[in-house]
């Protein structure tokens, strides 16, 4: 397997990510609100109501750096005659931060780019609209500022962080479903979130994106979910298009060289 | 794989919303950048073999549809970007990993050198020189004509990853087919045999090669054969076909024949580059093409009884 892990870090510093608990999430929406103050990212819409559930801010986006998901679950009844109950589930979706980073592989300018926690941000004054890192995201997370023609995503508060503070929505999630600190120290504390849930009976429980042996080599922002990933709207096994880059190069030279053998069977017979 | 299996897909979404992004490119821009593209990488294969065969008139030819095309696709490039002012930024790195990044160097060694063979040919200056960069360009052409599929393939839009083996075979086929159809349009009968067998061999590795990536058996392969995406793809079919048979007929003894057989060829070579990327559209649209798939190479790897598998 030859994906890169473009720039992690190597030297001393430790990875920095998100563990997004959503079993504690209460759809209080204070991360998105927190995000969008700090990064001072613009409304993504004159106040539109999607008409299916409390959430109208549908996904992230350009605009949208953290979003929180509101699905209402029918449970089925247990005893006849009685209604079927609704399960809440929310969640507060981010960038994932992946170690093998589709976006940063094919980014043509070196905009985006891994920084010393190990996110990945993108240089706003590098970058110039290409849109290939919007097209290689297999989570869909990153997008392009339609009005300003450039990508933008969740920085993971890089300014914050060069200073020893918190993201921001981190900071402001009142519940602690979102968990900011050293990526090895949030994958135990995961771990034994958990079991404990598990115990208690949570059957769904599972943890989305922890695993480093994963398509993506193991995400730097990773969620404990009550329910299958596709329930809220993220992928289930996601892998990185750059792990076949490496055939996809040796196929084209394949065609490359055909064509230009095919071109010289067509001049085969010389003058004519 | 049997082709086009009937599936029912049940899967669970969010609302039924997209979990990829569309892509932010206009159909124009880049299915207009990824034809021309081709058609100057195999115009100057085309224009290669007629300067060393002595066919004056088509290495003309070839060598002007090669830098015309060029410049065309580098326009329609820098058009698509966000911040056309800042292209220039392609060239800050190079990247083996990006293949735009690859495909800007490429670029950047391609252009002059075909500028500089259409332009000695033309103004008839520094005939060594010129014979000299039309071998480069011919080279680096055949790199141009190609890369574009890993381009598009190298993303998570799943009818175009899906397609990443076969993508380059269709794209060489299809550049030679309208470099091959431009040539024999607009060069004399006299010269014009190699551009005519050019345009029926490109013709007929397009269409077999399409045909394979569009019946692949992947789920993702249905958005060839649906909507705008299936229209064109149609469209372009029968253009190709058709014009590759009248070529075939007629190409030798009609130059009128060969110059509607050759444009009909590039017309449809141009519809391919626009049904494929209208394809890939389609499959970000729609979260079944994610989901479906991704929840059955999970399944296949939880039945596999290895060590593969840890939480996660």
């Amino acid at each position: 397997m030859s994906v890169t892990s473009l720039g992690m870090p190597t030297v001393g510093v430790p990875r920095k990510g998100f563990f997004t608990d959503t079993s504690l999430c209460i759809g209080c929406k204070a991360c998105e609100v927190a995000c969008k103050e700090w990064n001072s990212v613009p409304a993504d819409s004159n106040l539109e109501l999607t008409g299916e559930s409390f959430d109208n801010t549908s996904a992230l986006g350009a605009d949208t750096w953290r979003h929180v998901a509101f699905i209402e679950k029918q449970v089925p009844a247990t005893d006849p005659g009685a209604h079927d109950g609704v399960k809440w589930l929310m969640s507060s979706d981010v960038c994932k931060h992946c170690t093998h980073a589709a976006c940063l592989d094919v980014c043509p300018t070196g905009a985006l780019f891994r920084t010393e926690p190990g996110t990945v941000v993108v240089q706003q004054d590098i970058c110039n609209g290409c849109g290939y890192c919007v097209s290689a995201c297999p989570y869909g997370v990153i997008d392009q500022r339609k009005d300003d023609g450039r990508a933008f995503k969740c920085t993971m508060c890089y300014d914050r962080l060069e200073v020893g503070e918190e993201p921001a929505c981190a900071k402001a999630c009142p519940t602690k479903s979102i968990q900011y600190g050293e990526l090895d120290e949030l994958r135990e504390r995961a771990d034994a979130r958990l079991a404990e849930l598990h115990e208690r009976g949570e059957a769904g429980a599972q943890l989305y994106g922890r695993d480093p042996e994963n398509g993506v080599g193991g995400d730097g922002a990773f969620f404990l979910l009550l329910d299958e990933p596709e329930t809220y709207g993220l992928p289930p096994d996601p892998i990185v298009t750059t792990r076949d880059l490496p055939a996809m190069w040796k196929r084209a030279a394949g065609a490359a060289a055909g064509l230009l053998a095919g071109a010289a069977l067509v001049f085969w017979g010389g003058r004519k | 794989m049997s082709p086009r299996r009937r599936r029912t897909e049940e899967f669970t979404s969010y609302y039924g919303r997209p979990i990829l992004k569309e892509p932010t490119w206009e159909a124009l821009d880049i299915a207009g950048y990824i034809f021309a593209g081709g058609l100057a990488g195999a115009s100057s294969i085309l224009a290669a073999g007629a300067q060393h065969t002595g066919r004056p008139r088509l290495e003309r030819a070839a060598k002007l549809t090669a830098i015309t095309a060029i410049s065309a696709s580098v326009a329609a490039l820098v058009h698509d970007l966000g911040r056309p002012e800042r292209f220039l930024n392609m060239l800050r790195v190079a990247k083996p990993t990006s293949p735009m990044s690859v495909g800007s160097w490429i670029l950047s060694v391609y252009g002059p050198l075909a500028g500089a063979s259409a332009a000695a040919d033309v103004l008839g200056i520094f005939p060594r020189a010129g014979k000299a960069a039309g071998i480069g360009a011919g080279i680096a052409g055949s790199a141009v004509a190609t890369y574009t599929a890993v381009l598009v393939s190298d993303t998570a839009v799943p009818t175009w990853h899906d397609a990443h083996a076969v993508m380059p075979f269709v794209f060489a086929g299809s550049a030679a087919a309208s470099a091959g159809g431009i040539g024999a349009a607009l060069s004399p009968l006299a010269e014009a045999g190699p551009a005519r067998r050019m345009a029926i061999g490109g013709a007929a590795v397009e269409t077999a090669m399409s045909f394979a990536m569009e019946r692949s058996g992947r789920l993702s392969a249905e958005t060839f054969h649906q909507g705008r995406a299936g229209t064109l793809l149609r469209l372009s079919k029968a253009l190709t076909v058709g014009g590759a048979v009248g070529i075939a007929l007629g190409g030798r003894s009609s130059r009128a024949v060969s110059a509607v057989g050759g444009l009909a060829v590039a017309a449809g070579s141009a519809l391919l580059r626009f049904g494929i990327f209208e394809a890939g559209r389609a499959s970000t649209l729609d979260p079944k093409y994610v989901v479906v798939p991704q929840r059955e190479r999970l399944a296949a790897r939880q039945e596999e009884p290895a060590k593969a598998d840890t939480m996660g």
